[in-house]
């Protein structure tokens, strides 16, 4: 049963695709429980599930079977699947996402690329200052830069805002330093802690950075969609 | 800094991101729009030239003798031969009919003059009633002199063609040698675009007495009534004895139905003008959609509902296509003139005024028909647009 602070619970989450005749089961049988303000990372060889696991975990993706339940809210069950504008709710109310590419357009400055969200929904009637995200992110002095004139660690610093915009329960960043060098991965990695430390924030982080994932309170291991320790 | 953006401000910023693919997007619409109002320009202007000229005629309606010409043109083509006269008792018929508010006789002469051109030339004389014909032609101006002193007199009045072919002033004199008959210059008029300019008009009375055709016209203008019933006096006309009527709504509507044949024409080459913008501007905006796949994918993980992306896109289309629609009608004003040029070419017959008038509402008309269009064309792009979802997007980047 998930308690007062359980911020989301995954029940037998099974993941099957079909490639011609092929099944390929993506997701096998994960069960696990997050807690709020927790920060867990899953590791695992490339094609372990890693991304879809997180994708279901953070309702860009329904499973194929299991249940999932956000709080006291049961998302997707045996008998209950959701349609795409009803996960798009969700994940405006609780997700911020991160991804390895940035994703940043290329036409708006980073001010504009961090307010994004809010063309589309604002969360609460005391919006977050994107001011003040930009300077806890060291990018004060960036706000009318264009993305291309930014280095590539920026470039993830400035997703992470606009990820932070509009005040998410759970932030889920999938290989969030892929396309960085060291120095620059861990920089984002000491952003995730800070952000987990300083803010209580609950973090789900995907990566095959050993060192990064060492960050996290929590590791989960996944080899071929099941949970491995 | 800003503390929020609108999908608009994000739709009208991602037009910047390949400026020369916009641009040349928003030229195609404004050809398309150009094309458009030139069009609706031309069918609003033609009409109201050809109105024009058959006002300036007059009269609306010209009653001749059975068979002879009543274009100087045609009687020039006949080489002066094959005039009919009518009496002139026939005015007292003509006026009995109560739509007419006034007529003016007229005699035309062809005459062979020896020393036109090379080998000579015809001239077209005609007998105008001096009480009557410059009350009906209120718009025919004098570069020189004017109307005759006396409705007698041996005077005449020149075409502004007439006066530059026979090298005239005001005060020198015409010779008809074969009679022997010398007419002073009183007048010359200036250009009217009409057969008017090639005319040397003279006072019927005068010219009747020196053709030996007294009591005879050749033709009788009509003036009717505002709002009188022509078609009805037309009839009634036709069934007096050995006359033809010369209906000037069945001249507009013979020219009219030659012009349609050549609206038909343009307005299909507009048709299809207008469906290449539109594939144009689907091409251009469904391009743009596939390039942003993953963006697109990332706002709706971001919250945006399907209806927001698909009015970002839309958006897009709609500003594509007001930008063209307003540049299409800048062209269509600023050109009107070389439009009205090539028409001319293009058409047999064309009326002397303004061929293609454009004008604000004609401009409102063609903004909402390009923005209308737009707004179609839009509806797929924006649609696909608003079908991607964001797993779509993710995995398209593998994991």
């Amino acid at each position: 049963m998930p308690t007062a602070g359980t911020a989301l619970e995954a029940k037998n989450l099974r993941k099957v695709y079909h490639r011609g005749a092929e099944q390929i089961v993506a997701v096998d049988d994960v069960s696990l429980t997050v807690q709020k303000g927790e920060f867990v990372s899953f590791i695992g060889p490339s094609g372990s599930g890693k991304t879809t696991l997180i994708n279901i975990l953070g309702c860009l993706d329904n499973a194929t079977s299991g249940s999932l339940t956000l709080g006291n809210e049961i998302l997707f069950a045996a008998d209950k699947r959701m349609s795409e504008s009803e996960l798009t709710r969700i994940r405006r109310r609780v997700f911020g996402y991160i991804f390895q590419k940035f994703y940043l357009v290329p036409t708006l400055t980073v001010g504009e690329n961090v307010v994004l969200p809010f063309a589309f929904y604002q969360k609460s009637a005391d919006p977050t200052d994107p001011a003040e995200i930009l300077r806890f992110l060291g990018l004060d002095k960036r706000i009318d830069h264009r993305p291309a004139e930014l280095s590539g660690g920026e470039m993830q610093r400035v997703a992470i805002a606009r990820a932070l915009i509009n005040k998410p329960e759970i932030l889920l960043a999938d290989e969030p330093t892929g396309n960085l060098d060291s120095k620059r991965s861990e920089e984002i990695g000491e952003v995730l802690r800070s952000l987990n430390k300083r803010e209580g924030l609950t973090i789900l982080l995907v990566t095959h950075n050993p060192r990064l994932a060492a960050i996290a309170e929590r590791t989960i291991t996944l080899i071929d969609g099941r949970i491995a320790g | 800094m800003k503390s929020k953006i609108s999908i608009y401000e994000i739709a009208y910023k991602n037009l910047l991101r390949k400026k020369t693919r916009t641009l040349l997007t928003i030229l195609g619409i404004g050809l398309s729009a150009w094309v458009l109002t030139s069009l609706f320009g031309f069918n609003q202007g033609y009409e109201s030239a050809l109105n024009k000229d058959i006002d300036n005629m007059g009269f609306q309606v010209l009653l001749t003798a059975k068979g002879c010409p009543y274009e100087a043109a045609t009687l020039m083509l006949k080489g002066g031969t094959g005039l009919r006269y009518m009496n002139e008792a026939v005015f007292a018929d003509i006026l009995k009919n109560k739509e007419v508010e006034k007529i003016t006789p007229m005699l035309m002469q062809a005459v062979f003059d020896p020393n036109k051109g090379e080998s000579g030339g015809l001239n077209a004389y005609l007998g105008i009633d001096p009480a009557t014909y410059p009350a009906m032609k209120p718009f025919l101006k004098f570069t020189q002199g004017a109307w005759f002193t006396k409705p007698q007199s041996h005077e005449a009045v020149l075409g502004y063609e007439a006066a530059e072919l026979e090298q005239r002033e005001v005060g020198d004199k015409i010779l008809i040698p074969e009679k022997n008959i010398e007419y002073t210059v009183s007048g010359i008029l200036t250009r009217s675009g009409t057969q008017d300019d090639g005319t040397i008009f003279v006072p019927i009375r005068t010219l009747q007495k020196d053709f030996k055709q007294e009591e005879k016209v050749t033709a009788v203008g009509i003036k009717v009534w505002k709002d009188a019933d022509i078609t009805g006096l037309e009839n009634k006309l036709y069934e007096l004895p050995d006359v033809q009527v010369v209906s000037m709504s069945q001249v507009k509507s013979t020219i009219m139905s030659l012009v349609s044949t050549a609206k038909v024409m343009v307005f299909s080459i507009a048709l299809i003008a207008i469906l290449i913008a539109m594939l144009g501007v689907v091409n251009t905006i469904l391009m743009s959609v596939f390039e942003r796949f993953q963006e697109i994918g990332i706002i709706k993980s971001m919250g945006a509902m399907p209806q927001d992306v698909f009015r970002m896109i839309w958006t897009e289309t709609i500003i594509l296509c007001t930008l063209g629609g307003a540049v299409g009608i800048g062209f269509s004003f600023a050109l009107a003139r070389v439009t009205d040029l090539l028409i001319r070419r293009l058409l047999p017959y064309t009326p002397t005024g303004s061929l293609v008038i454009v004008n604000g509402k004609l401009a409102l008309a063609t903004l909402g028909i390009v923005i209308v269009i737009g707004l179609l064309a839009g509806i797929y792009p924006a649609w696909r647009a608003s079908r991607v979802r964001p797993l779509e997007a993710i995995r398209s980047e593998g994991e």
